[in-house]
């Protein structure tokens, strides 16, 4: 099916199980230990073997030989297989770092070996008996220096665009704000590691791994190792996490494959917490300038926006100006992107990315031009809002309410409270209020899926869409329920099987739009394959309580399906709505902070997020994404940071206490609202994506709420106490 | 982790000289920081002896008023204690700072006062670090170094002990009980028990190998504000930026020891002279000799400003 006329009414909108508030249907599964990850496929009767990974323990060089003979020897080793010993290899398409073999070490902790033993502790010991004479070659780890000669990167990747004048808008108007912004790496952090388990049979190998993209990971799999793709069985039916480091193959899948060709046995590995931080993506630092033109009465005549960003050569932008492009009007704006060679470990996709760093810039910015402006920020943003895109007024958004996402959000914030900078005070604490728009593009991919009928009256889903903790499973099961009028019960949904119809996958926040999408459009192909078998008239069959009808005539689904079964499959495609339209997502984070008028902590007290998302396909696992969101942003604000160390290049605070996320006594109650609404210009769900939108804009909220508390304004992230003592009250 | 082997203690005495019989012998007890380090292989001993059969698991009080805590009494049971609480709020206080439920249940008082620094090249293997691999450099010196040490640090290591527990012992002026190999019974002053870094950073205590620490003895309780104020980049689970343990009278006057800061809890005789003029002076005197690096500069004035909110504290 192709999606390329706004979408009128359709079974979706009787709402009787999508949009309803339902527990996910995999929650039972995971509280009781039943769900089972990528390692903990386990059958007694398979001798597993265990691999552990050997990083490289410089940033960059060469590898002159690897002394691999004690580990070969010691207790219950298997195999050793080596990045010499397999030698170079063709590159994942999506990777930008090679994961595996090869001499050449291209960041610190890049895999280098993998050795398999009968037991996770004797791998564990062996691993660390393997020898390497590296030839170590000088690398650059600084952004701050490496900016200096950034490049500017192909055109593809949109560096710079441009609209009116900028520079003479600028210059005239009447006030101005030319400030800079830097945003730290930062890590996924997921809770579930990267796993993998591989067991060969014959020419064919299956895989159980954590996986974002089922797909993706085949095809680069498949090209990393040079196997027929066919060949290759993934499995990855529940993920303990993803945030965008699991959207691309990594090198767990890589070194399980090969051990176990290597040991002739089916092999797990697991990447140690460290390398989660060193050895896979990161969300790269940025350095980003703003410039700010608007008239006294607040309107803005100009805006720039410049963003520095470094990656391992032949890497990408980190899109910080992405939002600036299209939040705010102002007739005169430009945007340029310029990418530095850093040998730091891969920068790639972390959620919402491009966003989230530019927002934390952006919407500092915008708060400070509030100030000068005399303006109250969240007036400031209702009087920029726009309708059209800034840079093509002649194009619109397909739906944007941001402006009923701030004046819902002040009114149930008491917004009006808020004082003056370092105003009000509750015993110790400095307390302060802050405002951040919140903007994240939808996107869209194609997504298939398969939607079988038994004669139980039975459905089942098969896609190899993943659900990352999401809430795939239970949109999905509640799209087949509403196009076949069944309830939850009667549908059974079967996620991340590389033998599935190839789905979006989990990423971007595409991911629910575009997979229930393709289940929309399996389920019509079988609602038209129920109503031939039956001779009924398509056009006016209806689907309900477990029956299909047309006229007078009801048939109960169990015997419309007959002895075989009736199967539908199909795959959503899209025409060119996103491009005549803007699709976008909307809404408001109210942060209210302490500020420890001593010591500097700076504390949440509470958080709302109003956000317009188009139709919300269920209530309770929206609210889930976007508090989960919330807290990520949280972190961003007030603790995560990857701690470079620019002489021996690497991310040195590699664990879970070195690299801070927040814990529970972190985040307050957090209040979640969203606007009731749709979009038909998205999909036949009339639903855009959550999961990301949620967190772009939260950090700069905070920040904010930090400036109103103690009128200390930090533009570098994370917002940590040392950055704000120096500006405190003096204490007696 | 290398192999070991392992074995159950059946006295103080046979465990003391099992210890001593090998350099590369260790007691465990709780293991929470050990274990961790073993399966990094930057602990890698060749015999555990097992010493959580020896009871030494109860809190008496002393003839001199004071409380004998004995070696392996869990965190938990320590902070929860009603006689600690009542009479040493700081030690509590300080215990229920630290780590997590589930660490405290495991962690012991002697173990909490052996556990080793967090800094970050010292857990990273392929980095040189003088405490883990003495003579092979420090790399926290000119590197990340924004949690490290400030006072008391040396060329060699600017780490910091981690225990929130040991701040509270070292106001407190506890003891700390132990038995030599050769069956001899000690007690160390907990001013004295751990080392500064100086040349040899990977020398932590003044223990003996085999040496075995029985108890820790508080002195009678002196009365006044107990207060333990842990500052942090998150409101739990994190080590200390600075914290600081104070006892401080109705006039002022008391005592006050500094956490994260240094590669032992750190208290001066002079600073707690100082205390009751304000935090400035008392600031002033414990940082004397202060040698931060650019990263935790900050701690000078985060010491001196979280010590004027103590006062405060104290005061109000």
């Amino acid at each position: 099916m192709k999606f390329d006329t706004p979408a009128t009414t359709n079974p979706i909108d009787q709402l009787k199980v999508v949009g309803q508030p339902i527990h996910r249907i995999d929650g039972q599964l995971k509280t009781t230990g039943r769900a089972k990850y990528a390692y903990e496929w386990h059958d007694t009767q398979i001798p597993y073997a265990y691999g552990y990974p050997v990083g490289a323990s410089i940033a960059k060089g060469r590898i002159r030989s690897m002394d691999v003979a004690a580990a070969q020897t010691a207790p219950g080793v298997l195999a050793v297989v080596t990045t010499l010993s397999v030698g170079d290899r063709e590159k994942g398409k999506f990777n930008t770092a090679k994961l595996f073999g090869g001499d050449e070490v291209q960041h610190y902790h890049q895999a280098i070996a993998v050795v398999v033993a009968e037991t996770f502790e004797q791998a564990r010991a062996a691993a660390a008996l393997v020898k390497v004479d590296y030839a170590v070659e000088a690398g650059a780890f600084d952004l701050k220096e490496a900016m200096k000669t950034a490049e500017k990167p192909a055109e593809s990747q949109q560096p710079d665009t441009a609209a009116g004048n900028f520079d003479d808008a600028f210059a005239s108007a009447a006030v101005t704000l030319d400030e800079t912004y830097t945003t730290p790496d930062q890590s996924h952090a997921m809770m579930e590691p990267h796993a993998s388990i591989a067991a060969w049979n014959g020419d064919e190998v299956t895989v159980w791994t954590s996986s974002q993209m089922i797909d993706w990971w085949r095809s680069d799999l498949a090209t990393t190792l040079d196997i027929d793709k066919e060949k290759i069985h993934l499995m990855s039916p529940f993920i303990g996490g993803g945030f965008g480091g699991k959207l691309f193959l990594r090198v767990d899948a890589v070194l399980a494959v090969l051990g176990a060709r290597a040991a002739k046995r089916p092999v797990k590995v697991a990447l140690p917490r460290p390398f989660m931080i060193n050895n896979t993506t990161h969300r790269p630092a940025t350095i980003q300038r703003i410039r700010i033109g608007a008239e006294r009465d607040g309107k803005i005549t100009a805006i720039a926006h410049e963003s520095w960003s470094g990656d391992q050569p032949g890497g990408q932008l980190e899109t910080a100006v992405a939002q600036t492009r299209l939040l705010y009007a102002g007739a005169n704006r430009m945007t340029a992107m310029r990418l530095a060679t850093l040998h730091l470990p891969e920068g790639n996709a972390m959620r919402a990315p491009g966003e989230a760093p530019g927002l934390m810039a952006l919407e500092i910015a915008i708060d400070e031009m509030a100030e000068k402006l005399g303006m109250d920020p969240v007036q400031f943003r209702i009087l920029n809002d726009t309708q059209v895109d800034p840079e093509k007024p002649q194009r619109p958004f397909s739906h944007r309410d941001l402006v009923g996402c701030l004046k819902l959000g002040a009114e149930r914030f008491s917004w009006d409270s808020r004082g003056r900078p370092g105003a009000r005070r509750d015993g110790n604490w400095l307390i302060g209020h802050g405002v951040a728009a919140a903007f994240r593009n939808n996107l869209v991919l194609p997504s298939g899926a398969r939607v079988r009928l038994n004669r139980e009256g039975i459905v089942t889903v098969e896609t190899d869409m993943t659900d990352i903790g999401t809430g795939s499973y239970t949109i999905i099961a509640q799209t087949a329920a509403e196009m076949l009028g069944l309830p939850l019960d009667k549908v059974a949904v079967h996620l991340g099987d590389s033998r599935f119809p190839v789905s979006a996958g989990s990423g971007g926040q595409f991911g629910a739009n575009s997979s229930t999408s393709g289940v929309y459009a399996a389920c019509v192909k079988l609602r038209e394959a129920i109503a031939a078998k039956l001779g009924f008239n398509s056009a006016d069959v209806v689907f309900e309580n477990g029956e299909v009808r047309s006229g007078n005539r009801s048939v109960p689904l169990s015997q419309a399906a007959g002895e075989q079964g009736l199967v539908g499959e199909d795959t959503m495609t899209w025409g060119d709505l996103t491009e005549t339209h803007q699709q976008s997502t909307f809404g408001a984070h109210f942060v209210e902070v302490g500020v420890d008028v001593a010591t500097g902590e700076s504390r949440i007290r509470r958080m709302l997020a109003v956000c317009a998302a188009g139709r919300i396909l269920n209530p309770i696992t929206a609210r889930s994404q976007v508090i989960g969101a919330m807290t990520m942003g949280a972190g961003g604000a007030l603790s995560e940071e990857l701690a470079v160390d620019t002489r021996r290049g690497f991310f040195v605070n590699h664990d879970l206490a070195g690299y801070e996320v927040p814990v529970h006594a972190d985040i307050p109650h957090q209040e979640v609202i969203f606007m009731d609404e749709t979009d038909p210009m998205s999909s036949p769900m009339k639903a855009k994506g959550v999961g990301e939108l949620g967190l772009c804009g939260v950090a700069a909220a905070i920040a904010n709420a930090i400036y109103n508390a103690s009128g200390v304004r930090v533009r570098s992230y994370p917002i940590t106490l040392d950055k704000l003592i120096g500006g405190l009250p003096e204490i007696a | 982790m290398r192999v070991f082997t392992y074995e159950r203690a059946s006295s103080i005495e046979a465990a003391a000289r099992a210890a001593a019989s090998s350099p590369t012998a260790k007691f465990i007890a709780g293991g929470t920081n050990l274990l961790d380090l073993m399966k990094l292989e930057i602990e890698a001993p060749t015999h555990l002896i097992d010493i959580n059969t020896l009871g030494l698991d109860t809190i008496e009080k002393t003839p001199e008023g004071g409380l004998r805590i004995g070696a392996l009494v869990r965190n938990t049971d320590l902070a929860a204690n009603d006689i600690v609480r009542r009479d040493y709020g700081l030690l509590s206080r300080a215990l229920l700072a630290g780590a997590s439920g589930q660490l405290r249940n495991k962690a012991t008082t002697a173990g909490n006062l052996l556990q080793r620094t967090r800094c970050p090249y010292f857990y990273d293997t392929n980095q040189p670090c003088n405490k883990r691999q003495p003579g092979s450099g420090c790399s926290a010196i000119g590197g990340f170094s924004r949690q490290l040490g400030i006072v008391g640090v040396s060329d060699a290591c600017i780490a910091t002990h981690p225990s929130d527990m040991a701040v509270a012992m070292r106001a407190l002026d506890a003891v700390v009980e132990t038995v030599k190999p050769d069956g001899r019974r000690h007690a160390i002053p907990i001013a004295e028990f751990h080392r500064l870094p100086g040349d040899t950073p990977h020398l932590e205590t003044v223990l003996e190998q085999g040496e075995f620490i029985t108890a820790v003895v508080l002195p009678a309780p002196i009365g006044g504000r107990h207060i333990y104020r842990k500052v942090r980049d998150r409101a739990s689970y994190a080590f200390a930026l600075v914290s600081i343990g104070a006892v401080i009278q109705p006039d002022g006057t008391g005592r006050v020891a500094a956490g994260g800061v240094a590669h032992k809890p750190w208290r001066l005789e002079a600073a707690d002279a100082e205390l009751a003029k304000g935090a400035k002076a008392t600031s002033a005197a414990l940082l004397a000799d202060a040698r931060p690096t650019e990263q935790n500069r900050f701690k000078i004035d985060l010491v001196e400003r979280t010590l004027g909110s103590v006062i405060a504290e104290a005061r109000g």
